[in-house]
């Protein structure tokens, strides 16, 4: 018998016994929900009217292309996941979902959600949503994670982007507010993922990823954190300070600040054990809150205005 | 001599059977949803639909 003949009877055909549950996993639901809110704002504070079908179209399109990146984030790390008891459990490690399907999946919802964007809604916002995935994936997921410390930082503006695709779908261009939420995203990311990383270091280690942690030790870290959160408080200001949001967003802005401020200032004063999970964790869930209220402001500022100039 | 009433090719388990047909069920929302989208900006868009400033 031929070593073909072998081959062909040694290799059995796969079968997946994948469900739409794992296929839902595979885009990350919980940063897809991070996602549609920091894109919703976007999409309101823009200073023109947008229907709703065009709104819904814009925030369908960039939670498609998100979870497209989240797709083909896990297909190439399946390897780390797998380590990581934070990721054990995702469909890739677990055998539910294969590497190579993951990538037809996430290839498929990216073409599919930036060619709708581009066709509904405008050719920029579609390609700005393009250039987001394809950061995410190549520069982020590829080039940075496993390289350099600095993967997170970087690898940051893949996340801020959102609310940027989201106003160039409403205006069709770009402005000084949209990147001012770009940059509070931009520097949430850095202390919001080192907390994380913090109490998850020895997962890290094990897979050998070079988070910041595990390559220059926890008090660098401590001290980054404090850094990176001082700048995104007076970030988080700039939109009141610059005169496009009014004073309760710049008193919230301000309240949000030193409650996140004053935790960071915990994690770098705890450095023994026990003290130090509770501060880091209590970071890492406060930072959560902090972005979600900060932007929860915006809209609220937005949508009272709007209401007060239709009444008036 | 195999048996003429035994199926040919791969037999997928219930467990296959049942994923598959979810997944088929998943993609033809998909597909939906797809469709919907791009009537409702039809209508919304008219004419303008074919103007798509870059």
């Amino acid at each position: 018998m031929s070593l073909v003949d072998n081959r062909a009877i040694d290799v059995a055909p796969h079968v997946s016994e994948a469900g739409v549950g794992d296929y839902i996993a595979l885009l990350k639901p919980r940063v897809m929900s991070l996602v549609i809110f920091t894109a919703l704002v976007g999409l309101m504070i823009a200073p023109v009217h947008v229907h709703p079908v065009l709104a819904i179209t814009s925030l369908i399109c960039i939670a498609v292309g998100a979870g497209a990146s989240g797709a083909l984030n896990m297909a190439l790390e399946g390897d780390i996941d797998a380590i990581m008891s934070r990721t054990a459990n995702r469909p890739i490690p677990r055998g539910r979902v294969r590497p190579a399907e993951a990538v037809a999946f996430g290839v498929t919802l990216a073409f599919f959600s930036v060619l709708t964007l581009g066709i509904l809604v405008n050719w920029f916002a579609g390609a700005l949503l393009a250039f987001t995935i394809f950061f995410y994936v190549v520069i982020y997921t590829l080039g940075l994670k496993r390289r350099t410390a600095q993967n997170i930082v970087i690898g940051g503006a893949a996340g801020s982007l959102p609310p940027v695709v989201a106003w160039v779908a409403a205006t069709g261009s770009l402005s000084v507010e949209p990147l001012l939420l770009f940059l509070i995203i931009f520097f949430w990311t850095p202390p919001h993922f080192w907390a994380l990383a913090l109490f998850r270091s020895d997962d890290y280690a094990r897979a050998g990823v070079p988070v910041l942690p595990v390559v220059a030790g926890a008090d660098a870290t401590r001290l980054q954190i404090l850094l990176y959160t001082i700048v995104l408080v007076a970030i988080a200001a700039a939109p009141w300070l610059l005169g496009y949001f009014d004073a309760a967003y710049g008193i919230a802005s301000l309240i949000l600040g030193a409650g996140m401020l004053a935790l960071a200032v915990d994690v770098y004063r705890c450095r023994e054990r026990s003290t130090s999970l509770r501060a880091t964790r209590r970071l890492f869930a406060f930072s959560i809150l902090y972005l979600f209220a900060l932007f929860a402001t915006l809209l609220v500022e937005v949508v009272l205005r709007t209401m007060m100039t239709l009444v008036g | 001599m195999s048996d003429p009433n035994e199926p040919e090719g791969i037999v997928l388990t219930e467990a296959q059977k049942k994923s598959r047909r979810q997944r088929s069920i998943a993609i033809a929302l998909a597909l939906g949803v797809l469709v919907v989208l791009f009537f409702a900006v039809t209508l919304v868009k008219g004419p303008a639909v074919l103007r798509r400033p870059l």
